[in-house]
C-alpha cells in the first residue's frame, strides 16, 4: 500500500477549525527528494494543511501518511522538521542556545548544531539573543532549530515572508541544496514568483488544490508568462466551471 | 518520560531565568523585603513575629513561583515553542518535570536567602531546626510551580494567567489557618481547608515554630504537599495536547 517514493500521501482529508470547514475533501501525493511549493492566498488553508501533515492538527476524517507512517506518529518526531509561520524560538536565549536545545531534544550532536547555524548564515550572531535580532534573522534562527535534527521531511510555513530579495534567494538556494542531498521539502508561500524555485507546485485556494504540477507545465497549460498570471487564470477557470453549474466539481 | 529530556528542559529554563537579571533579583529580594517589613511591624511584639514569620516564609515562595511559572508556560503556548516541542520526541511529562525541576532549583536558592535573612537579620526564633524551614519552603515553592503549570493550562491570555493568582492562591491563603485557626472555622470551610495544600504548608511551619521535635509531624504534612505536587503535574500534563483544533 505505502509507496516509498512519496513523502506524503493524503486521502480525503477533512479539517474544520472554529466551526468552519477549512479543508473539505483533499487528496494528494507529494514525492520525496524535491522542493514542493504550497502556494496560494492567505486564508486558503495552507497552514491547516501543514499542521495536519506534522500531526498537530485535529482532523475530522481522512488519512495523512508521512514517510510511510500515520502523521504525528512517535517515530516521525525525529524525522519531520516543522517551522511554524511565526518564528517559534525562545527570544530570551541566544541563537546557539536555541539550536542546541532543540538539537539535543532531537538527539543531534554538537557538530550538527554548529552546521545548522552556518546553514542559515547566523554565525556572526550565534551568541546574540534572538530578541535583539532582525525579523529575518529571527525566522532563520527558527529554521536552524528544525535543520539541526537533519529531518527527512522539512515542512516550512511561509519561511520567506518579510525577507529581503537577497535573503529569499539564499534561502531558496539552501532548500535546493537540501533537496539535492535527499531531503523532501514542502514550503508554503503566498508570493507567486517563488513558484519558479520549486520542483513541483501545489496551488491551493479555499481548501482545495487548483493545480498539482511543475512550474513549466503550469505555464504551458495556462499559456501565461508567469506564475501569478497562471494562478489568476486557474481561478477564473475554476469560477467559470462553478458558475456554469457543474455542481461544485473540482477544476484541478 | 525520559530523564535526559527532562534535565535538558530544566537546563534551558534555568538559562532563560539566568539571562533575566531583574527577575532573579525580584525572586530573591522581594521575600526578604516582605519579611523585613513584617518584622518591623511587630517590632514591639517579637513573639508575634516568631509566630507568623515562619508561616509567611512558606507562603511567599508559593505565591511567587505560581505567578512566574504560569506566565512562563503561557509564553511557551503563545510563542508556538510548545507546539514545536510537542512535535519533537519531547514528552509532556518531560516538559512538566523540566519546569518543576528548574523552578525547584530557584526555590532552593530563594528559600536559603529568605530563611537566612529572617533568622540572622530579623532575629526570627523557632523551636525546631532551621534547615527544616528551608525544606518546607522549597516544597511550597515547588507546589506553587506545579499549580502554576496547571493553571496556565486554563489561561488563554496573560491577563487571565495573572488573574488566576488571586483565584487559585487567595482562597487558600484565607483558609490556611493564618488569619483564623482552622479549628475555629465553620465546619464546611474547615473541610475545604483540610483538602487544600497550603493548609499543610502553614501547619508544617507552625509545628517547626512551636516544637523542637517537629520532624514526624512535618513529615506527614510534607507527604500531603508532595502528593499535591504530583497530582497538579499529572493534571497539568493532561492539559497539554499534541493535536489542537
Amino acid at each position: 500500500m505505502v509507496n516509498k517514493s512519496y513523502a506524503v500521501e493524503v486521502d480525503q482529508l477533512r479539517v474544520s477549525r472554529g466551526g468552519r470547514v477549512v479543508i473539505a475533501d483533499l487528496s494528494v501525493r507529494i514525492p520525496t527528494g524535491q522542493v514542493v511549493g504550497l502556494l496560494g492566498p492567505s486564508g486558503g488553508g495552507k497552514s491547516t494543511f501543514i499542521r495536519a501533515l506534522v500531526g498537530v492538527q485535529v482532523v475530522e476524517s481522512g488519512t495523512v501518511t508521512v514517510l510511510g507512517q500515520p502523521a504525528g506518529s512517535p517515530d516521525l518526531r525525529h524525522r519531520v522538521g516543522y517551522v511554524t509561520q511565526s518564528p517559534s524560538v525562545y527570544a530570551d536565549l541566544s541563537v546557539e542556545d536555541n539550536v542546541r536545545y532543540f538539537g539535543r531534544v532531537l538527539g543531534a550532536a554538537e557538530a550538527a548544531v554548529q552546521e545548522a547555524i552556518d546553514l542559515v548564515d547566523l554565525r556572526a550572531h550565534a551568541h546574540d539573543r534572538v530578541e535583539n535580532l532582525s525579523g529575518g534573522q529571527h525566522s532563520r534562527a527558527s529554521l536552524a532549530c528544525a535543520l539541526v535534527g537533519r529531518p527527512e521531511l522539512l515542512v516550512l510555513d511561509e519561511p520567506t515572508v518579510g525577507l529581503d530579495p537577497v535573503l529569499r534567494r539564499d534561502l531558496w538556494d539552501l532548500f535546493g541544496r537540501l533537496a539535492a542531498e535527499g531531503t523532501s521539502l514542502l514550503v508554503s508561500s503566498h508570493v507567486m514568483d517563488e513558484a519558479t524555485r520549486c520542483d513541483r507546485l501545489l496551488l491551493m485556494r479555499s481548501g482545495a488544490f487548483l493545480a498539482d504540477t511543475t512550474p513549466a507545465q503550469l505555464l504551458l497549460e495556462t499559456g501565461t508568462p508567469d506564475a501569478e498570471t497562471a494562478f489568476l487564470a486557474l481561478i477564473d477557470r475554476a469560477e467559470a466551471t462553478t458558475r456554469s453549474g457543474a455542481g461544485g466539481g473540482s477544476a484541478a | 518520560m525520559n530523564g535526559r529530556l527532562t534535565l535538558l528542559t530544566a537546563g534551558r529554563v534555568l538559562r532563560q531565568i539566568r539571562g533575566d537579571h531583574r527577575t532573579v533579583a525580584l525572586m530573591l529580594v522581594v521575600p526578604c523585603v516582605l519579611i523585613g517589613l513584617l518584622a518591623w511591624i511587630y517590632a514591639s511584639t517579637p513573639a508575634v513575629f516568631d509566630h507568623i514569620g515562619p508561616a509567611l516564609l512558606g507562603v511567599f515562595p508559593f505565591v511567587v513561583m505560581f505567578v512566574v511559572t504560569s506566565v512562563a508556560t503561557l509564553r511557551e503556548r503563545t510563542s508556538g515553542t510548545l507546539e514545536r516541542l510537542l512535535s519533537t520526541p519531547l514528552g509532556k511529562g518531560d516538559f512538566m518535570a523540566g519546569y518543576a525541576l528548574a523552578f525547584g532549583a530557584m526555590a532552593v536558592l530563594q528559600a536559603l536567602v529568605a530563611t537566612a535573612f529572617a533568622v540572622w537579620v530579623c532575629g526570627l526564633d523557632v523551636a525546631g531546626p532551621v534547615w527544616l524551614l528551608v525544606v518546607v519552603a522549597v516544597a511550597d515553592a515547588v507546589l506553587g510551580t506545579a499549580l502554576g503549570l496547571l493553571a496556565s493550562g486554563f489561561a488563554r491570555t496573560e491577563f487571565q494567567a495573572v488573574q488566576f493568582m488571586p483565584a487559585f492562591v487567595l482562597p487558600q491563603f484565607l483558609l490556611c489557618g493564618l488569619l483564623v485557626a482552622r479549628d475555629a472555622m465553620p465546619d464546611l470551610l474547615r473541610w475545604v481547608s483540610d483538602v487544600l495544600p497550603l493548609s499543610y504548608a502553614v501547619d508544617a511551619m507552625k509545628t517547626i515554630t512551636a516544637s523542637s521535635d517537629a520532624l514526624g509531624d512535618v513529615g506527614k504534612d510534607l507527604v500531603v504537599i508532595v502528593g499535591w505536587i504530583v497530582l497538579a503535574l499529572v493534571l497539568g500534563s493532561l492539559t497539554l495536547r499534541r493535536r489542537t483544533p
